[in-house]
């Protein structure tokens, strides 16, 4: 079973964002290369849920190419903290957004896949 | 049994009442209601109060540099502390400190000088790897994990899961098999570094909790020190025992104090909510939850407090233990589970803390041994020897 967030990127667009619901969950950000460069949460203070925050993402990078998916999850928590490990042990270091943003350290994880 | 408080516990437990509702409560109100942590930057200043308090370290024993607090009053503290949305798993984000893995005060020097002292510092964090995918409470006899000797060093394999922290911690102690005996008395405590080849945190395993997620650990051909075992061969068990039976009055502790919250949260919401023309306060139904849950609250903070007390007075509490920690998590997962119906549509929201609670709570009957071991532990210990 793959832990990570591997289902196919889709450009964030308006139209693309339209079935995606007020839900909880995670969601990674990726230029047009594919190259991930955010990954956030939609918590319990989050207006609208993923689609609220995914909306939120679209308006500020109008006009720029990137890219989106998310997983709805009750346990936004966990799992978020589980994608930034994932993204630490498959490129090295956290997304720079990321570091600014959350001040926690995060684990390590040895994944077998 | 006479429970009144005394001056200075009443003192303390007000002193630390203050702290919980001024100083953590408004934090939360600015986070995520998921939250397990709050900013460092909070976490360090609240840290300072609480050694200005006098109060930090709570659970060192005073011999280790921690304050001389009983564990009456530790459990009447803990009530308090447990009190707010995070509480139930990480009452006041830890800013009282931790005092470590209690297996550790029973270490070598040479094992207290490399790990219990920094943990005690601050400088190290660690976790206890008991718990495996073929059983957590009878650990005895489930532990599959096999240590075998090869020189001056063990090799161990294994697995074990729902283990707290470990992707964050420096070392921990992990059980394992290390004689043909089946049964707990083959198995052996060490003390192993994170980052020894061999040890993997390969996932957190997502559960009703929000904060302090459980991870699986997979142990490969690690290769441990002789010098890194805790205790005696093959008497791993007893340790592991010990912290199971000291661990059940703190753990029944933050079930009381969350009912105790959610009580009070019941009955200030009853005077204020109408329906029918009326206030909740005065509808039987309500009333009788709200006795309900008073009766549930007292029974636990009973046999709770006469546990800490046997303990205090170094009498064997395992019995006692055993029923707050039954007591104390089915009474709590009932008081919340009332307050929320009390509640209506917005006790499910996350804009209370109340479903954190429910979620939480639910894993309070089998964390730390469920309900049914702690009827087993009970019935050992009332009718004696092994009848099974």
């Amino acid at each position: 079973m793959s832990i990570r967030l591997d289902k196919p990127l889709q450009a964030l667009t308006a139209e693309n964002l339209e079935p995606v619901q007020g839900q909880l969950g995670v969601y990674q950000l990726a230029d047009a290369s594919g190259k991930v460069f955010y990954i956030g949460y939609a918590g319990g203070r989050s207006l609208f849920g993923l689609h609220g925050e995914l909306k939120r993402e679209m308006d500020s990078h109008r006009g720029q190419d990137i890219q989106f998916r998310c997983e709805v999850n009750q346990q936004y928590i966990s799992r978020y903290e589980e994608l930034l490990m994932l993204h630490k042990v498959d490129f090295g270091e956290l997304p720079e957004r990321v570091l600014r943003e959350y001040p926690y350290q995060i684990g390590t994880l040895s994944p077998d896949n | 049994m006479d429970y009144q408080l005394s001056q200075e516990q009443q003192m303390l437990v007000d002193m630390v009442r203050r702290f919980v509702r001024e100083e953590i409560c408004p934090l939360e109100e600015k986070l995520d209601p998921d939250a397990g942590e709050i900013h460092p930057q909070d976490s360090e200043r609240l840290k300072e109060m609480t050694r200005k308090m006098g109060l930090y370290g709570l659970g060192i024993p005073p011999e280790f540099g921690g304050p001389d607090v009983d564990v009456t009053t530790q459990t009447l503290l803990a009530f308090e502390m447990a009190q707010h949305r995070a509480g139930l798993y990480n009452p006041c984000y830890n800013v009282f400190g931790g005092a470590g893995l209690a297996q550790l005060y029973e270490a070598t020097e040479e094992q207290k000088e490399k790990y219990l002292y920094p943990v005690l510092r601050g400088e190290k964090t660690s976790f206890f790897g008991l718990t495996e995918p073929s059983g957590g409470s009878d650990p005895g006899r489930a532990i599959q994990t096999r240590a075998v000797q090869d020189g001056d060093d063990w090799v161990l394999n294994g697995a074990k899961i729902f283990i707290s922290g470990a992707d964050h911690a420096d070392f921990g102690i992990l059980f394992a098999r290390t004689s043909e005996d089946k049964t707990r008395n083959g198995v052996t405590c060490f003390i192993v570094d994170t980052d020894m080849p061999g040890f993997h945190v390969r996932r957190v395993v997502h559960t009703l909790r929000s904060t302090k997620y459980a991870t699986e650990i997979q142990i490969e051909n690690l290769r441990v020190p002789k010098e890194n075992i805790l205790g005696e061969l093959n008497k791993g068990f007893a340790i592991a025992n010990d912290r199971l039976s000291r661990y059940r009055i703190p753990y029944a502790a933050g079930c009381i104090g969350v009912a105790m919250r959610a009580q009070e949260m019941a009955i200030d919401y009853v005077k204020i909510r109408e329906t029918f023309g009326g206030l909740l306060a005065s509808r039987q139904a309500i009333q009788w939850m709200i006795v309900d849950n008073e009766m549930d609250i007292r029974t636990a903070r009973h046999v709770c407090l006469e546990a800490a007390q046997k303990a205090d007075r170094g009498d064997d509490f395992r019995t006692e233990a055993a029923m707050a920690k039954l007591l104390g998590s089915e009474a709590g997962g009932r008081v919340v589970d009332r307050v929320m119906q009390i509640h209506g549509g917005y006790g499910m929201t996350k804009d209370l803390p109340l479903e954190r609670w429910y979620r939480e709570m639910r894993i309070r009957r089998i964390g730390e041994g469920p309900s049914e071991v702690q009827r087993l532990v009970m019935a050992r210990n009332l009718i004696g020897g092994s009848f099974h």
